[in-house]
C-alpha cells in the first residue's frame, strides 16, 4: 500500500493497484476521496478502465451516489452557463467560463466526475458594474459578507464577492483578472481574452485557449490559500495535460506562453506536483524552458515539504505532525503572493483576531 | 455480535477510543464519543443492533459527538457533531448530545445516500406492504409511526423513507423514533412497557425523547418492503377517524418537494417517484384516538392482503 497521503492519487493513476487494498484501506480511501471531492472522478476512471469490479460491495454505493451527484451537477452547470449567457446577452463581450464550468461545456476529460461548488467567469474589468447589475436582475445577489470582507474583495481582489441565485442557490464568482491587482505576477487579462475560443454547441460564451486554461488552473492552484480541493484541481491539470499534449507543438507553446504571461513559476510548480501525484508525462524541453523560473536550491525542498502535504486530501488519515503547519504555510504564502506586506499583515491580523468574533452577517 | 453483549465499561472505552461500529439498516456507522450520555443512549437504544470491531471494518459514516475546547466545558458546556472531521451544525448545549447524534445520523443519510430516493417521511410495514407517512412537523407523524410500530406494524423508519432506485422497494432504517413534546406522555401511556429515553428539554424541537425500536423491526432490518400506501396523517383534538382518498398528482408533488435528494437525481428522481405513486393508494388521514387510528390501518393492511392473495 502507498503512503496514506498518496492513497487517492495512486488510485486515480493506477486503478489496478486497488485490487490489493484491504477493506480497512477502502474505508480510508473513500473518506479521503470524498473530502478531496474526487469520489466521482475515481468512479469515472474505474468506469473508463472497466474496473468497477475492484470496488468491494460495502463501498460501492458511495461511488454510485457521488457519480449520480456529479452527473446531475454537469446538467446544472450547462443550464447555469446558459442562464448567465442569457443574463449578459446585451453586453458588448462574451463572458469566458473558467475552470470546472469550462471543462464541462467544452467536453474536456477534466469534466469526468467533476464536482462543483460554484461557477467562475471572467469579464472585462470595465464591464463589471454592468455585469453585476445584469446578474442581479437575473436573480444572482451578493451572498452576505462582513463589511471587512466586502471591502477586501472590492478593493484588492480580482473578483467581486460571490453572487448567489435567490431561487436555485447557484453561486457565481465573477473575475475581472486571474490574479489580484496586488499580486507579484501580472498576467494580462486582455491577452487571455484575445486568445479565448468559442465552444461548440454553446453560443455566446467562450473558454480559454488550451495553454491558457492550463496556466490559469496552475495559477489558481498555487495562489489559492486554502487548497480545500488542491488534489482535485491537480487531477484536473493532469487530465488537461494528457489531453492537450497530443498536439506536436503543445509543450513549447505552453512554456513560451507561461513566460509571456509572467506565470512560469506557477507552471513550474504545477508540473512538479502533477508529476509527483499523478505521474503525468511532461516533455523534457519544458523543464529546460522553465529552469530560470525555478525557485532557488534552498527554497525547493521547503516548497516540497509544504505542497506534498497541503495538496494531499485534507483528512486526518492523510496528515502527519507537520501537515497543519504546511497548510498554514501554504495559506500565508498564497496571500504573500497576492498582496504586498503592507496590506498582507493587517489582513492576516484581521482574519486571525477579528473575524472569529464577528457575528455571522446573515443573522446580523 | 450485538451491542448489548458489550459491557458498559467496554462500550464506553471503545466509544472513547477507536469508536463503536454499528449496522443500522443498509448503513454502517462508526461513532466516537467521550460523553457518558452518548454511551448510555447507545446502550439503551441500540442493544439489538449488530456491532463489530472497528479495526479493519468498513464504515459508511464516521461520526463523532464531543464537547468543543476546554474553556467551553466550564462556561455553558456545549457539544459538537462531526462527520469525519467536518462540522455541519453549530454546537448545541451539552445535554442535547444524544439527540444531536440521532439528528446527525439522519443528516449523513439524507446528504449522501443518493442510491436511494430519500423522502422525509415515517414508514411502517404490515403483510409486506409499507405505509409511507409524510407530513409537516407537528402533524403527529412520529406519534402515529411509534404507535403503529408498537402495535404489530414493523418500523421501517420514523424520518427517512429509502426508496431503492433500482427495485422501487423500501429499505428499512429502523433507528430509534424521535418523539416530541406531548407525544412523549402520549406514547408512554399508550405503551407503558415501551422503553423511552429521559426527555431532553429546550431543544429546537422542544422536548425530545427517543423510543427504542422494537426488537422484531431490528431483527428484520435487511428485509425490504413493497410500497403500499402514502398516507398524510393529521392529529386533531376530538376529530373522528377519517381516511379520504387524495390526488396522486398532488401527492407526487408533495413527495418530490419533501425528498431530500429528488433534485439531485435528475430524471431518475422523476422515474422513481412516478413508479412509487403508481404502486400506492394515497390518502389523507385525520384522527384523535390512537387505538382507532391503528384499527383503521390494520383494516387497510387486511384489504391489501386480500387483494394481493
Amino acid at each position: 500500500m502507498s503512503t496514506p497521503r498518496e492513497l487517492v492519487s495512486r488510485a486515480l493513476r493506477a486503478p489496478d493497484s486497488l485490487a490489493r487494498l484491504s477493506l480497512g484501506d477502502w474505508d480510508v480511501l473513500v473518506r479521503q476521496a470524498r473530502r478531496a471531492g474526487l469520489l466521482a472522478r475515481l468512479h469515472a476512471v474505474l468506469v473508463d478502465q472497466g474496473r468497477l469490479d475492484v470496488i468491494p460491495a460495502a463501498a460501492r454505493w458511495h461511488f454510485e451516489a457521488a457519480a449520480t451527484l456529479a452527473a446531475r451537477q454537469q446538467i446544472a452547470v450547462r443550464w447555469e452557463v446558459e442562464k448567465i449567457r442569457d443574463a449578459l446577452v446585451g453586453l458588448p463581450f462574451s463572458p469566458i467560463v473558467l475552470k470546472g464550468g469550462a471543462y464541462v461545456i467544452a467536453d474536456l476529460p477534466a469534466a469526468a466526475g467533476r464536482l462543483f461548488n460554484d461557477l467562475d467567469i471572467l469579464v472585462p474589468r470595465a464591464q463589471l458594474p454592468a455585469v453585476e447589475a445584469a446578474l442581479m436582475l437575473a436573480g444572482w445577489h451578493p451572498a452576505p459578507l462582513s463589511a471587512y470582507d466586502q471591502r477586501y474583495y472590492r478593493r484588492w481582489m480580482h473578483e467581486i464577492p460571490p453572487l448567489q441565485h435567490v431561487k436555485r442557490a447557484s453561486v457565481i464568482d465573477v473575475h475581472h483578472a486571474i490574479l489580484p491587482d496586488t499580486a507579484r505576477h501580472h498576467p494580462d487579462s486582455a491577452k487571455l481574452a484575445a486568445a479565448s475560443v468559442a465552444v461548440a454547441g454553446v453560443d455566446g460564451v467562450r473558454v480559454l485557449a488550451p495553454v491558457d486554461m492550463i496556466l490559469h488552473s496552475a495559477t489558481h492552484l498555487f495562489h489559492d490559500g486554502e487548497l480545500p480541493h488542491g488534489l482535485r484541481d491537480l487531477s484536473d491539470l493532469d487530465r488537461l495535460l494528457r489531453h492537450f499534449a497530443d498536439g506536436t507543438d503543445f509543450w513549447p507553446r505552453l512554456a513560451a506562453r507561461a513566460i509571456e504571461l509572467d506565470l512560469a513559476r506557477p507552471l513550474f510548480y504545477a508540473l512538479r506536483y502533477v508529476r509527483h501525484f499523478f505521474a503525468t508525462p511532461v516533455a523534457a524541453e519544458v523543464d529546460a524552458a522553465l529552469a530560470p523560473a525555478a525557485p532557488s536550491g534552498a527554497q525547493l525542498p521547503l516548497m516540497d515539504a509544504i505542497f506534498l502535504r497541503a495538496l494531499a486530501p485534507d483528512h486526518a488519515t492523510a496528515a502527519d505532525a507537520f501537515t497543519a503547519l504546511a497548510r498554514h504555510a501554504a495559506f500565508v504564502r498564497a496571500h504573500w503572493l497576492r498582496m504586498p506586506p503592507r496590506l498582507l499583515l493587517p489582513h492576516l491580523f484581521h482574519k486571525a483576531f477579528i473575524t472569529p468574533f464577528e457575528r455571522d452577517p446573515s443573522t446580523a | 455480535m450485538k451491542l448489548m453483549q458489550l459491557s458498559p465499561a467496554a462500550l464506553r472505552r471503545q466509544l472513547a477510543g477507536s469508536g463503536v461500529w454499528l449496522r443500522t439498516g443498509p448503513f454502517s456507522v462508526r461513532v466516537r464519543s467521550r460523553l457518558p450520555q452518548v454511551a448510555q443512549g447507545l446502550a439503551d437504544l441500540y442493544g439489538q443492533f449488530e456491532t463489530r470491531s472497528p479495526i479493519e471494518a468498513f464504515a459508511d459514516f464516521h461520526v463523532e459527538i464531543n464537547p468543543p475546547g476546554l474553556l467551553r466545558r466550564w462556561l455553558r458546556p456545549q457539544v459538537n457533531f462531526s462527520f469525519d472531521g467536518e462540522r455541519p451544525f453549530k454546537p448545541l448545549p451539552l445535554d442535547q448530545a444524544y439527540p444531536m447524534l440521532e439528528w446527525g445520523l439522519n443528516w449523513c443519510v439524507a446528504m449522501h445516500a443518493h442510491h436511494y430516493l430519500v423522502i422525509h417521511a415515517g414508514v411502517v410495514e404490515k403483510n409486506g406492504f409499507a405505509a409511507i407517512l409524510p407530513a409537516p412537523p407537528g402533524s403527529g407523524k412520529s406519534t402515529l409511526t411509534a404507535a403503529l410500530a408498537l402495535s404489530g406494524w414493523r418500523l421501517l423508519s420514523d424520518e427517512l423513507t429509502l426508496i431503492d432506485r433500482a427495485t422501487g422497494l423500501i429499505h428499512p432504517l429502523p433507528r430509534p423514533v424521535s418523539l416530541k413534546n406531548a407525544s412523549i406522555p402520549l406514547i408512554q401511556s399508550f405503551a407503558p412497557d415501551a422503553f423511552l429515553t429521559r426527555a431532553v428539554h429546550d431543544t429546537a424541537k422542544g422536548s425530545v425523547a427517543h423510543l427504542r425500536p422494537p426488537r422484531d423491526s431490528v431483527r428484520r432490518q435487511h428485509e425490504p418492503a413493497r410500497p403500499g400506501w402514502v398516507i398524510f396523517p393529521k392529529w386533531q383534538a376530538g376529530a373522528a377517524t377519517t381516511l379520504t382518498p387524495r390526488s396522486r398528482a398532488e401527492t407526487f408533488l408533495y413527495l418530490a418537494q419533501n425528498a431530500f435528494n429528488y433534485s439531485h437525481l435528475g430524471a431518475d428522481g422523476f422515474r422513481v417517484g412516478t413508479a412509487l405513486i403508481d404502486a400506492v393508494d394515497c390518502y389523507d388521514f385525520t384522527y384523535s384516538r390512537l387505538d382507532e387510528a391503528i384499527a383503521r390501518f390494520d383494516r387497510l393492511a387486511e384489504e391489501r392482503h386480500v387483494d394481493a392473495a
